[in-house]
């Protein structure tokens, strides 16, 4: 899996390449860069990568080429593909900043930025949609579960139920959370993560 | 208070959130850093703060980077500096600790992983859509933009769209009136 020809510089290279061109969001460049163009990564590498980006802290974008850094050039290759990700964006972004500050008092500019805010908070919905949708396919009972005879057979019936519920009370208890009550980041994730590890853990195990 | 105090309270709030941010750095904007910025210092109106998100959203790079142009108008270039850093490193050093154990495993295969990532996944998406509420009601569009925002949800959702036209599509949209 490791290519000596994949440096740190390259990283820097390739991951500045994808960061500059990924107006709107840098994912499908990404994947057009990582998977089609240098073929660092399979398809699959791709997707099961991603699917840890996303779960773990922080952007998932800046998770992915930390990730991929690493796995080719270490702790330096992590950081560089990092560094290559974030330095022309923080540029366009202070561009973008000084501009809005300049046009930030006219009525027709400010009422543009009002539409594109709640287009933004929509992104963000799609984002959320596309991995609940994930989530509920992935725990969907199974044909093969319905093979299994007797009293076996609907144990592991019973027990994916019970996941896919408890998946979906998490999903709920934490828009709630952040959506509805406010309560704010830490208290939502200090509270529901380690009550969703235990129930995964201990009572509905996969079986 | 003073510029630096100011810078320092922000990063630290950020890295301490950094950690947290399952879903990806958006669930940080709202309600957490909005509450910092706009309820509790006043360092911008709602008005601003969903500006910058928005025009964070539109640029290339994480949306997270909306945090730069708030340290940017704290503190100037430092701030900007300051504010990413703290914003992106902690959480990526975390993922550096772990990545030595996900390349040599493959990750989330054995029991205690496959349980965190069965544990994390409803939770990422639970709490991207309560942070995408509550932006909303800061965007303050009413329930126009409520229809905006679920139509562009939808259109994400379902087509491979680049999202800038969906931004686009949402300023002309504002820029008219219907918002």
């Amino acid at each position: 899996m490791q290519d000596a020809r994949v440096g740190s510089w390259a990283l820097f290279k390739v991951f500045s390449h994808m960061a500059i061109q990924g107006f709107g969001g840098v994912l499908p460049f990404a994947y057009r860069h990582l998977v089609e163009r240098t073929q660092w990564l399979t398809a699959a590498e791709f997707g099961h990568l991603l699917g840890i980006a996303q779960l773990l802290p922080g952007p998932t974008i800046c998770n992915l080429s930390v990730m991929v850094g690493q796995r080719y050039a270490g702790v330096a290759g992590g950081f560089s593909a990092l560094a290559g990700l974030l330095l022309g964006p923080f540029f366009i972004v202070i561009a973008l900043g000084a501009a809005y500050q300049e046009l930030a008092h006219h009525p027709l500019f400010v009422n543009a930025m009002r539409g594109m805010a709640a287009a933004a908070s929509g992104l963000i919905l799609a984002t959320a949609l596309k991995l609940a949708v994930g989530m509920l396919r992935s725990t969907a009972p199974k044909p093969a579960a319905d093979g299994v005879a007797g009293k076996a057979g609907l144990d592991v019936a019973r027990t994916l139920r019970w996941r896919r519920l408890t998946q979906v009370a998490l999903l709920v208890a934490a828009f709630i959370g952040l959506g509805v009550a406010k309560v704010g980041l830490i208290t939502v994730v200090a509270t529901l993560v380690p009550i969703g590890f235990l129930l995964f853990a201990f009572v509905w195990r996969k079986q | 208070m003073s510029e630096d105090v100011k810078l320092g309270g922000l990063a630290w709030h950020l890295a301490v959130l950094s950690l947290t941010a399952i879903g990806g750095g958006v669930v940080l904007v709202a309600p957490d850093v909005h509450h910092y910025v706009s309820v509790q210092n006043h360092w911008l109106t709602d008005e601003q703060f969903a500006a910058m998100y928005a025009l964070a959203q539109a640029a290339p790079g994480p949306n997270l980077l909306f945090v730069t142009l708030i340290g940017w108008m704290i503190k100037g270039w430092l701030g900007a500096v300051v504010v990413t850093l703290a914003a992106i490193v902690p959480s990526s050093c975390l993922v550096l600790a772990l990545g030595t154990v996900i390349n040599r495993h493959g990750g989330g295969e054995g029991r205690w992983a496959g349980a965190l990532r069965d544990a994390l996944a409803p939770l990422a998406a639970g709490m991207l859509a309560g942070a995408a509420w509550t932006f909303l009601s800061v965007a303050g569009a009413g329930w126009r933009g409520i229809v905006l925002a679920l139509a562009a949800a939808a259109a994400a959702y379902a087509t491979k769209l680049n999202p800038l036209w969906l931004i686009a599509l949402g300023a002309l949209a504002g820029a008219v009136g219907l918002v």
